[in-house]
């Protein structure tokens, strides 16, 4: 089994403190703290899961700047065989849909079984790369992906779906499955693969080597261009009810009555 | 990246987590795993047999990190005990056989442990009572150990002995031997001592009794055993200076939080410079105790003498460590003695370091005799 990881290098924002930038189209990077996109994560392992079990070869590809090179190196350690890090200035202000485009077109002359993504991004949340770029390599894909079968050219795999659903389907490969978290426990970054990792070189491919031209990229080459990035305000509706308990139980009784939520 | 995977492993181990342990006295099974999992157990051991074969300041970001992220000193410990008393020494000093018998074992989690202290040669080793008397094929051993770290589970113990009495020898470092025992043996007797904290892993009274062992169990040369355990002192040094600092951290970290948070005359109590200061100022020293500790390990690293800058290094990190632990547990005020939030652990735990590997007036003697060349004083 040939396997394509795609992965981000994302600033962790759960419990950062997170400042619009002057332009309000984005949040401010600097300070932040960057690491491997947590779905993906979840995709690498399994892609490793996959090759020690059945054989074959992992290779992670990003489309990033530099300091993504400790994303990527952070796959070697896990067990990626291969990094590629596709970067060029021009590649900046991509959508979901250029991006995919980019992958594309160093995806579709390497070999592969399975491509692997993970089901989102945590810093944009848009869930589309692996569907698009499953449209440009004419390959099936299927999301939220929570369980892997393999047998021969087919895998089965399990869906979530809402309210605690799962859905199984049978895909031929080639394909495209982007990975849900919790479908595997990641392991952790060993030093062995620290070792090893520190052995392999990451291969950098341009705007030019992937044979792309620069209004098929970026801004240009984007469907959905951000207008404006906020934090909604805080809306006042919290009432503090006042006085003896029997007081406060009788007043929440009305308000609830009032609102038909009894 | 090193710093990276112990963030990771340590995330997994919370405070809360060690305070279940420490309180109910049992072995952190999970924790020991992952760092077996992840290969930290084999850091220091060559690649050939398993190991990362990498060096002391690679040991010292690994366990200055686990410490510092949530695990405190056992943070360090477990892999002082094996990666270091056992993966170390033999590692140094152990014949290929040897190597190629325990290397492997180690990186698997087999546990080790070191039995240089005795009730009457604490400070001074030279004065070791322990002898092995060359018998037949091998050696029988009897003497007693006490303060025994991981005895209780240990698979492997390297042994400290005399093997030529102080008065036969020309210089008293002369004379001393190392061996590898395995354990449990019925020669060999492992008793707990009770103690102040780390209660999630034993120290012990070791009593050994006509112990016999075969010559190939001798690690290193017969008689210079004082020299080959140097070499694995030093390095327990800085894992211990590793570790002060780790501690001093997350007690300063923990204490920042909770400046924070708590108002008490309508303002958060860590807007007060009496707050604050002593908490920078055991930072800043922290932060230099970090930076020698790391000298001293790219030193050892390099082949070079490190004894002076392992000392100096000791004694910095001890006190800006407990000077950290101290100064949270005051930011805390009440809640700094409660169980609940960690602190009493921390301090608990970092006291050990001025008694153990070494203790402080010792770590003292050194630098007065080896740095400022001031006559012995002990
Ligand atoms: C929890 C714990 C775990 C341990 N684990 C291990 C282990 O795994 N393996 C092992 O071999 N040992 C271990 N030890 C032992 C530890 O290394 C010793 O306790 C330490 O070296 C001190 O020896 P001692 O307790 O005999 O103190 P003593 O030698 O009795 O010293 C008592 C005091 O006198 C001071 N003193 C003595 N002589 C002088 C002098 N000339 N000048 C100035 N001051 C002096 C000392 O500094 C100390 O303050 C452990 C100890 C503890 C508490």
């Amino acid at each position: 089994m040939n396997i394509i990881v795609c992965v981000k290098h994302v600033p962790e924002t759960a419990e950062a403190e997170i400042k619009i930038n002057p332009e309000g189209t984005a949040i401010e990077k600097t300070g932040l703290v960057f690491d491997i996109n947590e779905w993906d994560d979840y995709a690498l392992e399994e892609a490793v899961q996959i090759k020690e079990k059945f054989g074959g070869s992992v290779t992670a590809i990003t489309v990033g700047p530099e300091d993504a090179d400790s994303t990527l190196r952070k796959c070697l350690a896990r067990g990626a065989d291969n990094a590629i890090r596709l970067t060029d200035p021009k590649f900046n202000g991509s959508d979901s849909y250029a991006i995919a485009k980019i992958l594309h077109k160093a995806i579709k002359d390497l070999p592969f079984d399975i491509v692997l993504t993970g089901a989102l991004a945590g810093d944009d949340g848009y869930t589309a790369v692996g569907p698009i770029l499953a449209e440009h390599l004419e390959v099936p894909h299927a999301t939220m992906i929570k369980k892997i079968e393999l047998s021969g050219d087919t895998a089965r795999v399990n869906r979530e779906l809402e309210g605690g659903l799962e859905e199984v389907v049978e895909i031929k490969l080639p394909a495209v499955l982007s990975i849900q978290t919790g479908i595997n426990e990641p392991r952790y970054v060993s030093i062995m693969g620290i070792r090893k990792a520190m052995q392999k070189e990451t291969k950098i491919l341009g705007l030019a080597d992937l044979g792309l031209s620069e209004n098929e990229v970026g801004e240009a080459g984007s469907w959905i261009t951000i207008e404006k990035v906020y934090v909604p305000p805080v809306e006042k509706q919290a009432e503090f009810l006042k006085g003896s308990a029997e007081d406060i139980a009788t007043k929440i009784a009305e308000l609830l009555k009032a609102r038909g939520l009894v | 990246m090193i710093v990276q995977s112990a963030t990771e492993i340590a995330e997994d181990f919370s405070p809360e987590y060690w305070r279940e342990k420490d309180k109910t006295h049992t072995f952190p099974e999970d924790f020991w795993k992952a760092l077996v999992e992840a290969g930290f157990v084999g850091i220091l051991i060559p690649e050939g047999y398993g190991g990362g074969g990498m060096g002391m300041v690679e040991m010292i970001l690994a366990m200055e990190t686990l410490t510092s992220q949530s695990c405190g000193l056992a943070g360090q410990w477990f892999l002082c005990l094996t990666s270091i008393f056992g993966g170390l020494s033999i590692a140094k000093h152990g014949s290929e056989n040897q190597k190629k018998n325990y290397l492997p074992k180690i990186t698997k989690g087999m546990e080790f442990c070191l039995a240089l202290t005795e009730p009457d040669a604490g400070t001074n080793t030279l004065n070791t009572q322990t002898m092995a008397i060359e018998e037949g094929n091998g050696y029988v051993i009897n003497g007693r150990k006490t303060f025994i770290s991981g005895a209780d589970r240990a698979k492997g113990m390297v042994l400290i002995t005399r093997t030529t009495p102080l008065e036969k020898v020309p210089k008293r470092t002369l004379g001393l031997s190392l061996f590898l025992v395995d354990l449990p043996n019925p020669a060999i007797e492992v008793m707990p001592i009770e103690k102040h904290g780390i209660h999630y892993s034993k120290t012990c009274e070791v009593y050994i009794t006509n112990l016999k062992i075969p010559k190939e169990n001798l690690l290193g040369e017969r008689d210079k055993g004082w020299y080959l355990i140097l070499d694995t002192l030093n390095p327990e040094r800085m894992s211990f200076s590793a570790a002060a600092s780790g501690i001093g951290l997350l007690a300063i970290s923990k204490a920042v939080d909770h400046a924070r948070q708590r108002s008490v005359f309508g303002v958060p109590i860590g807007s007060h410079q009496a707050i604050q200061f002593p908490l920078a100022e055991a930072r800043a020293k922290i932060e230099a105790a970090r930076l020698l500790n790391y000298r001293a390990a790219w030193l050892y690293d390099e082949g070079q003498p490190c004894g002076a800058e392992a000392n100096m290094a000791k004694v910095a990190a001890v006190e800006a460590g407990i000077q950290g632990v101290y100064h949270a547990m005051q930011t805390l005020g009440g809640y700094g003695y409660s169980v609940e939030y960690d602190v009493e652990r921390w301090w608990r735990e970092v006291n050990l370091i001025r008694l153990a590997p070494v203790t402080h007036q010792m770590a003292l003697a050194f630098i007065g005799e080896h740095v400022l060349g001031l006559p012995k004083s002990y």
